[in-house]
């Protein structure tokens, strides 16, 4: 604790919550630095060593990854061996900013919450490592996506594990810039390259309010470590205002990262990067890093209702807006990713509702890490075998070619629309039951809200898992229709013979099924995740509003089957088009849903015309004003120094008289003075 | 008769010959002593044996003397009936110039650049178009009378630092100018160009030694007193004919000025630098610009202290018009050394700022800037001399062209250098102008900082175009050579380059010991 705030630790008052305090960690805990070094230290080895290291690159990179995992897994064990209370344990490394008064140490916090973090990103990170040995097999640069891979789950580690606001800052943009580099992995695609831009310009919006936010707690408060800003935000002596600035800015942050409105625009575009990133990244772990902030920052979040609203609102929007898109894309990823959107409008929606809600939150964000993962990674493994088609509607009856991927994905396709008893019905149905719960209208529609989202989802995940592994095979039609001959074989060059992945393939989405499968109902049921990350988060008596659970587990299951056949009648039992309807057979709402619901038409109009008008006037003004007057001077400077230059005649009279000029003027300056 | 010499003895009183403390001068001395023994070996000595006992002899006499001033640093009075004063800036400027006088003694000395003999002539008293005069360009033979003619040089300007009276500083004016006349008229190549320079520079350094001696009858007039002491004291009560007290104050002014290159006396500094032998006008910018500021200071501070509200005005004027007349008039110069030596007279102009400050800091300040003006100046001209064509320097600009491409090495420290003349950061350039900026500041002289700012800004302008046209232009077919074996030029140049970047990354032991220098004043 920063020696600083004597003040705010005295008007700590017990009826707003004691003090946070933070052990020293020794013993196991003090291996907590190796889990951010194993993969920065894969990375550096990978980037730095260069092309002699292409050979085993991916090996060192994977091993880097498992090492992490054990790591985490030691230090779990040790933190679950100890009492409930004293399960934090802070280890401080170093003094990053030792200037004065503005004293900023780097340290690491192992908790309940920060350990669930690591497990998650070096668990899912170790299995994608392996997944993507086979999927990047034929890929030049393998080395180099397993460096920025392990630079990644470094960032992402020092991120959750930081002791302060500013080192988790570090390892936000840190992983804002793995991100970048994995985006744009395949930089000769500009539609990758654009993607990356786009990711990289809108996390700036949303990062901006982190380092805000954190600029407000130096100047409140001279610290940014979390047990001095904690205290301070449970002690009431921030006032009502500021605590609810820092928590809206906080939430800017969040939404940048994690693709919430109304910064979600970035995240399906960043489809453009390889699977296992889209993955890793863009599912499993970097865009949950928003609700590890909101999480984090609890006692923040619980002293301020205004922006607590703020973000159920943010959350539910962003929930439906996701479903409603994914219903109308072809593309494979594109709905993974925009179903991705959606689950974490759910998160938000869930820490959102304050402490009923936030270890609901984690625990759908830990669920949705699994069947994310094991989704997106059974897309790669159909895009693999596919020949890099991502189009649904050229896929379609591939479950007899691929059973391994059928399988693991049709798993987390039910984990995902939340059926008993697989992992998202445990999770989600408890977000939905604690949304009713709140009471009052606002329940209710936050509620009705999720459930509606529960249906929509149930409907465009049913669709694509039909699309895609049932129905009649589009494929071959396809490469007939492209093929000269009609009658002929289909040899053509759009013929795809669909395979089965290796097996460091398979496996990772194996175990990514069991996951999916398994992990609802062991964080949920008894309240396991919520009792053990209760010191972080927070109890919750458990009184209820709303309505009864039964009922609202009934009503959930009710809606998704509804969605679910509504999209089996729609697109299995009628055949689907190969070609995708034109917008003007379609009816208005799946045209807006086509065009992200106009989200990238507002941006472009609200922000990117203006701010190329007014880069455009600031170029006009640079060229014209600016360089205008430095070149205007330097020509007059110029012409002054070649009218001057004749003064030097090189005639040694002119010399002399330009002298007794000069000594006229000092005599007559000294003389003038005297006078004066 | 033989009783005769006895009674002229008892009539007459003895002779009053002042005490000489020998050990206080004795850095003086050992410089005057290493002259004429410069100038025995010229008489005895074989041409190809001066030529190798010359430079060595030079190197151990500065060495020598700069080892005396060490060993007198805490030594502070007046000397020899108050005609000199030793005192902290004296033993400050000397030690720099004898550091400056090894550095050029390694230039002169330089013989392996060209297939000729270094840059000094081989006979100076053959005129251009006589017979002969061809062959003495590529002769072995060297005029190295150059050697204890820089030294008697070297004794004026440290005499001239260390004057306490006008009449003993304008005979220190004249042991150092004189030699330094002929000195530029021994280069070996373009020897019309050199004889010009030596010529105009010596009219016009008559013409401005006359002004400087009717400065000093002037204040005579007003003070009956040539010690700086006593004039000082003079100036306190005013009297009927101050009229020559101001007069004089100017006249001196006009000596110095015309010495340290002011503007409007600077008209022979461009054509001097150009034809004067390289080392040569690099132990000019860099020496005798210390000693003039040396004197320059010793004599407003000392003796015109009293009066800084009379001649702050002009030294004011005297600061801009320098300062503009050195940043624009380099804007167009084609040729490397009058550029510099428009920078020269640039940094003059910011010199001049520091004095304009009139406190103490101005005087550290000012006596910071010169010794680093003074290695980066070395340096420079010493690069300057390694870019030849077959026919001497390759001083025209053009032919720089793409250097970085053919020398990266070479090119880097010149480019370097040039930031350092420009004031950028981490070089001593920077710490130099701020040391002096910052006591101007302090003395209320804020507008004067704006200008030179403003000037500073202008004159970075061609700096960076030479660094723009070496590194970012194809070099031309034709383009010059660089000698790039190892030389004592090549060793001039990093040591100066060396001095520069360590005085910009850690001035703070130099600052400490030029305000502890200065802390102590003047002594009276």
């Amino acid at each position: 604790m920063s020696a600083g705030l004597p003040t705010v630790l005295a008007a700590a008052t017990p009826e707003h919550g004691g003090p946070v305090h933070y052990a020293a960690a020794s013993g196991a805990f003090s291996l907590t630095w190796l889990l951010i070094v194993l993969p920065l230290a894969g990375a550096a080895v990978l980037l730095l060593g260069g092309r002699r290291t292409d050979r085993f690159g991916h090996i060192v990179g994977t091993l880097a990854a498992a090492a992490s995992f054990v790591v985490g897994l030691v230090v779990f064990f040790a933190l679950v061996g100890k009492n409930g209370d004293e399960r934090a344990f802070s280890q401080h490394l170093f003094a990053w900013v030792p200037v004065n008064d503005f004293q900023v140490d780097v340290g690491l916090l192992v908790d309940q919450l920060s350990i669930v973090f690591v497990l998650l990103i070096t668990g899912v990170g170790t299995l994608i490592h392996i997944y993507s040995i086979g999927y990047m097999a034929h890929d030049p640069n393998r080395r180099k996506f397993f460096a920025y891979m392990n630079l990644f789950l470094a960032s992402m580690l020092l991120l959750v594990l930081g002791n302060n606001f500013l080192v988790l800052y570090a390892g936000w943009e840190l992983v804002g810039l793995s991100s970048f580099l994995l985006i744009k992995f395949w930089e000769y695609k500009p539609a990758a390259a654009t993607a990356a831009n786009k990711a990289f310009y809108m996390n700036r919006v949303g990062d901006v309010g982190l380092a805000l936010a954190i600029m407000f707690m130096f100047a409140t408060l001279g610290s940014t470590n979390y047990d001095d800003v904690f205290t301070a935000a449970a002690g009431g002596v921030l006032g009502y205002g500021i605590l609810t600035a820092i928590a809206l800015l906080l939430l800017l942050g969040a939404c940048g990262k994690s693709g919430q409105f109304p910064l979600q625009a970035w995240l399906p575009d960043a489809m453009e990067g390889p699977t296992p990133i889209s993955a890793l990244i863009h599912a499993a772990t970097m865009v949950t890093a928003g609700v590890y902030l909101i999480a984090r920052a609890a006692p923040i979040f619980n002293e301020t209702q205004a922006a607590r609203t703020v973000v159920l609102i943010i959350g539910a929007v962003t929930l439906v807006i996701g479903c409603v898109i994914g219903c109308a894309y072809d593309d494979i990823k594109k709905v993974l990713a925009y179903s991705t959107v959606s689950q974490i409008g759910y998160m938000f929606l869930a820490v959102g509702l304050g402490p009923a809600g936030y270890a609901l939150g984690i625990a759908h964000l830990l669920a949705h890490g699994f069947f994310k993962a094991g989704l997106f990674l059974g897309s790669g493994s159909v895009i693999h075998a596919m020949k890099d088609e991502q189009d649904m509607r050229k896929y379609g009856g591939l479950w007899k070619y691929m059973k391994v991927t059928w399988v693991t994905f049709g798993l987390g396709y039910l984990a995902i629309i939340g059926l008993p008893p697989f992992s998202g019905f445990f999770t989600k149905d408890k977000i939905i039951e604690t949304a009713f719960a709140k009471g009052g209208t606002s329940g209710t529609i936050y509620g009705l809200v999720a459930l509606l989202g529960a249906g929509i989802t149930a409907f465009y995940m049913t669709r694509l898992f039909l699309m895609t592994f049932h129905g009649k095979p589009r494929w071959e039609s396809t490469s007939r229709i492209g093929s000269a001959d009609p009658a002929g074989t289909p040899e053509g060059e759009n013929a795809q013979h669909p395979h089965e992945s290796p097996a460091t393939m398979t496996l990772p989405m194996i175990v990514l099924a069991v996951g999916s499968v398994a992990a609802g109902a062991l964080f949920i049921v008894g309240g396991t995740l919520s009792d053990f990350l209760a010191p972080v988060l927070g109890h919750h008596a458990g009184e209820h509003h709303g309505l009864d659970p039964w009922v609202v587990t009934l009503l959930t299951l009710v809606v998704s089957v509804g969605g679910l056949a509504g999209a089996f009648l729609r697109y299995q039992v009628r055949p689907v088009a190969a070609v995708a309807p034109t917008d003007a057979e379609v009816s208005p709402l799946t045209v807006a849903a086509r065009h992200d619901l106009y989200a990238n038409t507002f941006n472009e109009a609200a922000f990117m015309i203006p701010g190329n008008y007014l880069t455009r006037f600031l170029v006009w003004f640079d060229k014209i004003i600016v360089d205008g007057l430095v070149g205007g001077t330097a020509a007059a400077i110029g012409g002054l120094s070649g009218r001057l230059r004749r003064t030097q005649t090189g005639y040694v009279r002119t010399y002399a008289l330009s002298m007794l000029g000069g000594t006229i003027l000092v005599i007559g300056a000294l003389l003038l003075v005297r006078v004066g | 008769m033989s009783a005769a010499p006895v009674v002229l003895a008892a009539t007459l009183p003895p002779p009053q010959t002042p005490p000489v403390e020998y050990s206080s001068i004795s850095p003086i001395l050992i410089v005057l002593g290493l002259a004429f023994v410069g100038i025995l070996v010229e008489a005895f000595a074989a041409s190809s044996a001066r030529r190798a006992i010359q430079p060595v002899l030079a190197v151990l006499g500065f060495v020598a003397a700069f080892v005396a001033v060490v060993l007198l640093h805490s030594r502070r009075a007046t000397l020899v009936s108050g005609a000199l004063a030793i005192d902290g800036p004296t033993l400050f400027m000397q030690g720099t110039i004898l550091l400056f006088a090894v550095l050029a003694v390694m230039l002169v000395a330089e013989r392996r650049l060209d297939s000729s003999g270094g840059a000094i002539v081989a006979a100076a008293a053959i005129t251009p178009g006589e017979p002969g005069s061809t062959a003495m360009q590529t002769s072995k033979a060297m005029q190295t009378e150059v050697y204890p003619l820089m030294a008697f040089s070297v004794a004026g300007m440290l005499l001239f630092v260390g004057s306490n009276d006008l009449l003993v500083m304008f005979i220190a004016l004249e042991i150092l100018s004189l030699p330094l006349y002929l000195l530029c008229g021994l280069a070996r190549r373009r020897r019309l160009l050199s004889q010009e320079a030596a010529l105009k520079y010596f009219l016009l350094g008559a013409f401005s030694s006359a002004f400087f001696l009717y400065g000093v009858a002037m204040i005579y007039g007003f003070a009956g007193t040539v010690r700086l002491g006593e004039i000082a004291d003079a100036t306190g009560t005013v009297g009927e004919n101050d009229l020559y007290l101001y007069l004089g104050v100017a006249l001196l002014a006009v000596g110095f000025f015309f010495k340290i290159g002011a503007a409007p006396f600077h008209s022979w500094t461009p054509d001097v630098y150009q034809g004067a032998p390289t080392p040569i006008t690099a132990f000019m910018a860099a020496g005798t610009k210390v000693a003039a500021f040396g004197a320059l200071l010793r004599v407003f501070y000392v003796a015109l202290g009293g009066l800084r509200w009379d001649w702050r005005p002009v030294i004011w004027g005297v600061a801009i018009l320098t300062m503009i007349v050195g940043a624009v008039l380099a804007l167009t110069q084609r040729d490397i050394k009058r550029m510099l030596a428009y920078s020269a007279i640039a940094h003059a102009g910011f010199l001049l700022v520091g004095l304009a400050g009139t406190n103490a800091d101005g005087l550290s300040g000012s006596m910071f800037y010169l010794v680093t003006y003074g290695f980066t100046t070395i340096a420079a001209f010493a690069v300057v001399s390694l870019v030849r064509t077959g026919d001497g320097e390759a001083s025209d600009l053009s032919q720089w062209q793409g250097l970085g491409r053919t020398s990266p090495m070479l090119a880097g420290i010149f480019a370097f250098l040039l930031l350092a003349l420009a004031g950028i950061p981490l070089t001593s350039g920077f710490t130099g102008k701020f040391a002096v900026f910052q006591a101007a500041i302090s003395g209320d002289a804020t507008p004067l900082v704006v200008v030179a700012l403003v000037c500073s800004a202008v004159a970075a302008f061609f700096y960076v175009r030479v660094i723009v046209l070496m590194f970012f232009s194809d070099p031309p077919a034709d383009g010059p050579v660089v000698v790039t074996q190892p030389s004592l030029t090549y060793a001039t140049a990093g040591v100066g380059a060396i001095v520069t970047l360590l005085l910009g990354v850690v001035p703070q032991p130099l600052l400490d010991l030029a305000s502890h220098a200065a802390a102590s004043g003047f002594v009276r």
